[in-house]
């Protein structure tokens, strides 16, 4: 008896816990009755990335017949915790997907694909009229992709790409990551120094972003013969482990005056490391650094001139996706299937408040 | 005690052992010796591994630089941590492993204080002291609720702490609404980084006091023999007097505290924080440092030096792979191996196999005159 009142209560905590995570109203999730709401239970049990809807009264009556005005969309998103990026981007889709846009919107945040398409899955049968979606990986969709053809749902791709058919969405709203990475690097080649020996702190190993971001570095690197790395290095996005890597390049001792990190965190680790050490950096210092994504920080690090070289990484896809399902509703398909973000790279020599302002989330 | 036959209980008090073999013995020896050897490696592979110079840093101090600063400073947090995390294994005879993501919540918690929800803020809003208190009270909770699951519902541990390791990262995230708030303050980063004009990393400071006053409290309070007696049987310690619920979540209520002052640390060395990667893994680095310090994970007797010492080993482990440009992605490949030596060294049947082996001949020779 006493070990049934035990597991009873705890997992109470667990729930309350569990959904403390992701709700806006702690307070809601407490109640029991909370958990059994169908929309909550058409997503698997997975209390690391807690499955909400963007607004409570959402859940409180997902059987509302004022429903049927409302586009339904299901969203599957990355985890928002994992940058700065991410941030931004998992905000941009909750803000413009609302019942005040038109849009009775379910969204899904998990970095594990498996979970992710199992989500996706759901959402389809429950017959959402379109599923937006920023894969984690760009393999196994394919049944997703089929059974949300076969239901009728359109599905439109966000932010990341995968291995499809392209008949088998109705767009894809994505950054160019080789481009972006060609930007950086020819930037960097302006630059003139007479040798590089470059810190590459890379992202995480085999994202869209970081194959796209080092496979241009890679060839230059390859191709030029007063280009060198002096390390080459998976940071995993984290700001620390940058740090890390950084430091033991300089305890090494080994010459170096350039950083190129492949997001905006970890080139600020690398430039903690390098204040540490006295070592100048920027516009007029002995060392370059470049780093990737929009965060309004990072802008100003530039402007500041204590970065050289931000490569913009636009994360507000929202706005074009609602635009093209707002076509689609009127019967008008998308001009192109693959529409890439407008982005660019900023100089420290050239970077103004006014793009401070306009591009910085 | 599972020592053979004829052999006396308390290994000390032999007269005839050799030092050296009263060394090889001892609980320090197989930390002590992974680290001598680690030291040893660098010393043959390249002796600049332990050059240090003074630098002057971007604020115009002079700051100490090399290797050996980079080991001390980086291996603050797990040492904190691993002396917490050996206080709950002996008590409980489980582990904590919800360290990591209760980092991220008693971080997120300061930096909401010192940003005064704002997302980046240059001038801290809340006087630190008051920011570091409320963070030490959160995480003292939610190491009281870990520590009641454990006690009085009897949980195992891993499983109570469970529960805060998959929401840990969720609710940091949830206090500062989503946001990654960035604070530009030097005074915040002086615990993480240096002090004006001292040379000498700050957090080496701050573990060298936490490590100093747990000392005092195993001297001059019963903290250690209540915790180990609780830790071997609990039911004979709650017949001779002692509250062994009690004690179990205080031991999850003081590595409340370390998770606190550990996380202060890693927000203050960069004054930011990332939900889902800070501290990521380092809750199983703590129980590998109580492991290889030579504690029981099951609990009972404990020796919080081994830990300290098995923490440093990590992460003189982890800067030394890195000097070699070992990539990132394999170095816990690497750490495994050796962990797998160390932990099959210093399991019990592994060094009774030892001691016969080492006996053997002895008895030969004495055979013989």
């Amino acid at each position: 008896m006493k070990k049934v009142l035990c597991l009873v209560l705890s997992l109470c905590m667990l729930l309350a816990l569990a959904a403390c995570g992701g709700g806006d109203k702690p307070a809601d999730s407490s109640q029991p009755a909370d958990s059994s709401q169908p929309a909550d239970s058409s997503q698997p049990a997975d209390s690391s990335q807690p499955a909400d809807s963007s607004q409570p009264a959402d859940n409180k009556e997902p059987a509302a017949p004022a429903s049927g005005e409302l586009i339904t969309v299901g969203v599957i998103n990355n985890d928002p915790n994992e940058s700065g990026y991410r941030t931004a981007n998992d905000k941009a889709m909750r803000d413009t997907f609302t019942e005040a846009n038109g849009y009775k919107a379910t969204f899904y945040n998990n970095n594990d694909a498996a979970q992710q398409i199992a989500t996706a899955q759901q959402m389809v049968q429950d017959e959402v009229d379109y599923l937006l979606l920023s894969p984690a990986s760009t393999t196994g969709w394919d049944t997703v992709l089929k059974d949300a053809q076969a239901a009728g749902t359109q599905v439109i791709l966000f932010d990341r790409m995968l291995e499809a058919d392209e008949s088998m969405y109705a767009a894809a709203v994505v950054s160019d990551m080789p481009a972006e990475g060609k930007t950086a690097v020819d930037w960097l080649a302006s630059q003139g120094l007479s040798e590089y020996n470059i810190i590459h702190i890379q992202g995480h190993m085999g994202s869209d972003a970081q194959l796209g971001r080092t496979g241009a570095l890679d060839e230059k690197v390859a191709a030029e013969a007063n280009w060198n790395y002096v390390t080459q290095q998976t940071a995993d996005w984290d700001e620390a482990t940058a740090k890390t890597i950084t430091q033991s390049v300089i305890d090494s001792g080994k010459p170096f005056n350039v950083i190129y990190a492949e997001n905006n965190g970890m080139a600020r680790g690398a430039a903690a490391a390098l204040d540490a050490a006295g070592i100048t950096h920027g516009k007029n210092g002995d060392v370059i650094i470049m780093g990737f994504d929009s965060d309004k920080w990072a802008f100003e690090e530039v402007l500041a001139g204590r970065w050289n070289y931000m490569g913009l990484c636009n994360p507000l896809q929202a706005d074009t996706v609602d635009s093209i399902i707002k076509d689609l509703q009127a019967g008008k398909a998308p001009a192109q299937k693959i529409i890439y973000t407008p982005e660019q790279g900023f100089d420290a020599a050239t970077l103004t408040q006014a793009d401070v302002d306009k591009y910085g989330t | 005690m599972t020592t053979p036959v004829k052999t006396p209980k308390t290994p000390v008090k032999r007269p005839d052992e050799s030092l050296l073999k009263r060394l090889t013995r001892h609980q320090l020896f197989i930390p002590l010796a992974a680290l001598a050897l680690l030291v040893l490696f660098n010393l043959i592979a390249d002796p600049t591994f332990f050059a240090v110079s003074v630098k002057e840093n971007s604020l115009g101090n002079p700051v100490l630089s090399g290797n050996i600063i980079s080991v001390l400073d980086n291996a603050s947090e797990l040492v904190i941590l691993a002396i917490g995390m050996t206080l709950v294994t002996a008590s409980s005879g489980g582990q904590d492993i919800s360290v990591g993501a209760a980092m991220a919540i008693a971080g997120s918690v300061i930096l909401r204080m010192v940003c005064g929800g704002q997302v980046t803020a240059d001038v801290m809003q809340t006087p630190l002291l008051l920011a570091l208190l409320v963070g030490l009270l959160v995480s003292m909770i939610f190491g009281a609720f870990n520590g009641a699951l454990v006690a009085y519902f009897k949980i195992q541990p891993m499983v109570a702490t469970l529960i805060l390791f998959t929401a840990g990262r969720s609710i940091a995230a949830w206090i500062n609404n989503n946001q990654l708030p960035i604070i530009n303050d030097i005074a915040f980063k002086y615990a993480g980084t240096f002090l004006p004009g001292i040379p000498v990393p700050t957090p080496i400071f701050i573990t060298a006091l936490v490590i100093a006053l747990f000392w005092l409290a195993l001297k001059f309070t019963n903290l250690g023999l209540y915790t180990q007696s609780v830790g071997i049987n609990a039911s004979s310690s709650r017949l001779n007097g002692l509250d062994p619920k009690l004690i179990k979540l205080m031991t999850y209520v003081i590595l409340g505290v370390c998770v606190a002052v550990a996380g202060f640390i890693r927000v203050s060395r960069s004054g930011s924080i990332n939900y889902s990667r800070i501290a990521e893994n380092i809750e199983m680095d703590a129980i590998l440092a109580v492991a290889l310090g030579g504690n029981a994970l099951s609990g009972g007797k404990f020796n919080i030096y081994g830990s300290i010492v098995g923490a440093y080993v990590i992460q003189f482990l982890t800067t030394t792979l890195y000097k070699y440009e070992v990539p990132s992605t394999a170095l816990p490949a690497y750490k495994a191996v050796v962990v797998i030596l160390l932990v099959v060294l210093s399991a019990p049947v592994v060094q009774e196999k030892l001691a016969s082996v080492r006996k053997a001949p002895a008895k030969a020779a004495k055979e013989v005159s």
